[in-house]
């Protein structure tokens, strides 16, 4: 299991604007290894967020998406209190879901 | 008793024989659009996604440093100005596999959105968006890299 995301959501006016900063290797599959063999891909192809239990955002990503992805956005019609989820998938089947509180 | 190295080994492997044999983790995942990925330059890109291919449009900007010191972490935004944009693309143009992200906002997402990115070498980024009415619009910015990020 990956380490926690940390996400922080913040209420300005009607808008919720959601940070996200996962941890995650998002190894290219370009680059090889001391021996000179090429070190397979391993990034995170998709990512959902939901709000208050419904999805309102989904991202696919491909291998050239920087290590330890950062992802920055706004929801429209949140307020303090409501719940913020993000969930990725990787391309090794691997997950991660965390929660944040609106502040 | 196994050490790290022989670990190491064994797992990317494994893991070349999966990506290798049955794309496993893909054929789970229908909605990540393989063939996109995977493209080498806009045309191709634009036969992967089936759309037609994208006008220079001032409805569509993209935010990023004029010069990016490390290409691994290259801070880059997408945003939109229209209503119903059902996709926005951030492309590297000179990296090696064009396409780096697709967002798919939902009605009470707003189409602007920040991430980072990897670059090989100095390049063209785009924005592309793709609306409900099936118009492909894009923006451009030429980000220089001082040093690459997708290393070899």
């Amino acid at each position: 299991m990956a380490d926690p995301m940390r996400i922080r959501a913040q209420a300005a006016g009607d808008k919720v604007t959601v940070r996200v900063l996962m941890s995650h290797e998002m190894e290219t599959g370009q680059r090889k290894d001391s021996s000179g063999k090429v070190i397979p891909a391993w990034f995170i192809q998709e990512v959902t967020a939901a709000h208050n239990g419904k999805t309102v955002m989904t991202a696919h990503w491909g291998p050239s998406v920087a290590k330890n992805p950062f992802l920055q956005f706004v929801v429209k019609g949140g307020k303090a209190g409501d719940k913020i989820t993000i969930n990725w998938v990787d391309n090794r089947g691997d997950k991660r879901t965390d929660e944040a509180t609106v502040s | 008793m196994q050490n790290r190295r022989q670990m190491l080994q064994r797992s990317a492997a494994l893991a070349g024989a999966l990506a290798g044999l049955g794309l496993l983790p893909r054929a789970a995942q229908a909605a990540w659009n393989s063939a996109a990925f995977e493209a080498k330059n806009m045309s191709d890109l634009v036969k992967a996604l089936g759309v037609s291919a994208p006008t220079a449009s001032k409805d569509v900007s993209i935010t990023g440093p004029d010069i990016a010191e490390n290409g691994a972490v290259v801070p880059v935004g997408c945003a939109s100005s229209l209503a119903g944009v059902k996709q926005l693309l951030i492309l590297v143009e000179k990296n090696p596999n064009m396409l780096a992200a697709v967002f798919e906002p939902g009605d009470s997402v707003e189409p602007s959105f920040n991430t980072r990115v990897k670059m090989g070498q100095s390049s063209n980024v785009f924005a592309v968006a793709i609306t409900a009415d099936n118009k492909v619009l894009f923006a451009q910015k030429e980000i220089k890299v001082t040093l690459g990020g997708c290393g070899g």
